[in-house]
């Protein structure tokens, strides 16, 4: 990692030793933050194929030693993961299209300086981010809603994040033309045939942002299923993953493939299984990321524009 | 995500448009935009705003026939209750240490991190250093716990493979009182850093060029770069995000301290948070968790409101 200044090159041709010193330490540095980064992933990823108790005498670092499977054959076999699987993805696609549906069109209309509600619906939204009514009287809602033990739950009450309206808001605001807009008005084109016909289809990138960010929410979300479902057939993957990873509800005593072979061979495969369940679970986030990954950086940019 | 909010706020108090129409005429010229805003604003008053319209329940007694308002008035006795509660002093020191410190840290290190990532030449390295470290963001809360559990596990974990390298004794740093809060936090920077440091680099990539010659003409050294070109240019956004962070100064991740939570570490890890959903939720005492809730969220306003108010006078910029 060798560190030129970002500008000008012309003006450092000459090394003076300060930065010298300075670019061995920013690389040593570097390479540190990447390793303390990068390494604790791929272990986990390593020592879902080793043999357990090579990592447990400390002899699996770089490379996966006595490579099996075990860990992932008791995961495929194990019906909970699957259960919490689909849930997962049944409530994160419907969640999801609700979301688009309702965040982006209110965005857009809160993005047009002609609509003068909007300054006061913007703070009925951000007042949101700083204030709530706390657990228990949304808990007794939810009750009340009968929201609790169904699958609703997990769609509906997410169904606004502000973060991301704000985002879209501020995308919608900044980066279509303003001609556009007076010329569609001149043709006669109302609101809705605006946003449908010729601003949503320019916004291809704040619509996957905004999905994206929607979708990493609903796949890691965990709160809901712990508060508000009981029902195990609800329980999305992050619940079946909590029992599995922390509350040692191992696969020993249950549906588990090798149950009642003795305890001792189920404890030494216990953490094989749990570094496979982590994989299994991130996967889908972890093999999209290098792609989608610019597309998450472009929300942050997006919404950091000044108006 | 911050700044709009800024933006947000500019363009809300600037008059725009023409002075009033006629109710009708609005809704005639305006109908179809208040049809976009509506099933948001709907979601939002049902699950944010009724929930705050059922906060009197902490000054209620509960009952369960009379449903979320019908209970007799109690005035300040479920807030009573807690004051004199022995836990609550414990659970208000617990709450302000993670959340200040994470506060603190998780403020300073993206900070430095963008400073630094900026300093690396060449655009793919640095798009590989960016890429790298906000990778972690991503990956669920739930499974981040499960990863420290199984490095940190005293008989099994990583770490006592590397302490025994160096000739040291296993720890147990999960059940350990006084390394709760390091754990929470540093695991907190390794997931978090990276992503909050974009919002920097945005600001770093904006700097005039022409600064950096004039100040290397002046012969500046790269520190000095750092210090009196870079380091100014994202102030604003600094002050922007720590009014943010605030409010939340007695915010801890529920989630993440209530996984991390044993019967070991409970003397430092029980939070408000946890506590009103053992005592609400688990325990059914729904008066005095919505009590103890609602102290939570008006300190973290009081403290949003103060934060504001320093910003305002110092950097001549609010939120409201």
């Amino acid at each position: 990692m060798s560190a030129t200044s970002p500008p000008s090159k012309g003006l450092f041709r000459r090394k003076t030793p300060g930065d010298v010193v300075f670019m061995l330490v920013l690389g040593t540095v570097c390479v540190g933050i990447l390793f303390a980064v990068l390494y604790p992933v791929y272990f986990v990823l390593i020592a879902s194929v080793s043999n357990p108790s090579l990592i447990s005498t400390g002899e699996v670092w770089l490379w996966p030693k006595g490579v099996n499977f075990f860990g992932y054959r008791e995961i495929f076999n194990d019906d909970r993961i699957w259960t919490g699987y689909g849930n997962t993805l049944l409530y994160s696609t419907v969640g999801t299209a609700l979301n688009l549906v309702v965040t982006l069109p209110a965005a857009y209309a809160l993005s047009r300086p002609e609509f003068r509600p909007r300054r006061i619906l913007m703070l009925f939204f951000v007042f949101t981010l700083f204030f709530n009514g706390g657990l228990i009287p949304t808990y007794l809602l939810y009750r009340d809603l009968g929201l609790l033990d169904n699958w609703l739950v997990f769609v509906l009450p997410s169904a606004v994040n502000v973060y991301n309206l704000i985002i879209a808001r501020a995308f919608f605001e900044h980066s279509l033309p303003k001609e556009l807009f007076e010329a569609a008005m001149i043709d006669g084109v109302s609101y809705l045939q605006y946003f449908a016909k010729i601003a949503l289809p320019l916004s291809k990138a704040i619509v996957s942002v905004i999905g994206l960010y929607y979708l990493v929410q609903h796949w890691n979300d965990f709160f809901t299923g712990m508060v508000f479902v009981r029902d195990n057939a609800l329980q999305p993957l992050q619940i079946v993953l909590r029992d599995i990873l922390l509350s040692n509800q191992a696969f020993a005593g249950g549906t588990g493939a090798s149950g009642g072979s003795g305890t001792s061979y189920d404890q030494q495969y216990a953490d094989q299984i749990k570094y496979g369940v982590i994989v299994v679970s991130s996967l889908p986030v972890l093999v999209l990321y290098p792609f989608l990954q610019r597309y998450f950086e472009k929300g942050v940019l997006i919404g950091s524009v000044k108006g | 995500m911050t700044e709009s909010l800024v933006a947000a706020r500019k363009s809300v108090s600037g008059a725009q448009g023409r002075t009033g129409l006629g109710a009708g005429r609005h809704v005639r010229r305006y109908w179809q935009l208040w049809l976009m805003v509506l099933p948001a604003v709907g979601f939002i008053g049902l699950f944010m705003y009724v929930p705050m319209y059922g906060i009197q329940l902490a000054f209620r007694d509960f009952d369960f026939t009379a449903g979320l308002t019908g209970g007799d008035w109690a005035g300040l006795k479920y807030f009573r209750q807690f004051f004199d509660s022995p836990l609550f002093w414990p659970l208000l020191r617990n709450t302000f240490v993670i959340s200040v410190t994470t506060l603190v840290v998780g403020f300073v290190a993206p900070i430095v991190l963008a400073l630094m990532i900026n300093q690396v030449g060449g655009g793919r390295r640095k798009k590989f250093m960016q890429t790298a470290t906000y990778l972690p963001h991503f990956i669920s809360i739930v499974v981040i716990v499960g990863m420290l559990q199984a490095f940190l596990n005293p008989s099994t974990g990583l770490l006592t493979r590397v302490l025994a390298v160096f000739g040291l004794d296993e720890v147990n740093l999960l059940g350990d009182t006084s390394a709760f809060v390091p754990v929470y936090v540093i695991s907190d920077v390794w997931q978090h850093c990276g992503w909050n440091s974009i919002i920097y680099l945005a600001a770093l990539s904006r700097v005039d060029p022409q600064l950096y010659e004039a100040a290397k003409v002046d012969g500046a050294s790269r520190l000095q770069l750092i210090r009196h070109v870079d380091f100014p240019s994202i102030v604003p956004t600094m002050v922007v995000l720590l009014i943010l962070t605030m409010g939340g100064v007695l915010n801890t991740g529920f989630e993440k301290v209530w996984l991390m939570q044993n019967t070991l570490n409970l003397p430092v890890s029980e939070v408000i948070a946890t506590y009103v959903y053992k005592i609400g939720i688990l325990s059914t005492q729904f008066s005095y968790a919505t009590a103890i809730g609602l102290f939570n969220t008006v300190i973290n306003f009081v403290f949003l409101i103060a934060a504001n108010a320093i910003a305002r006078r110092v950097s001549n910029w609010s939120l409201w």
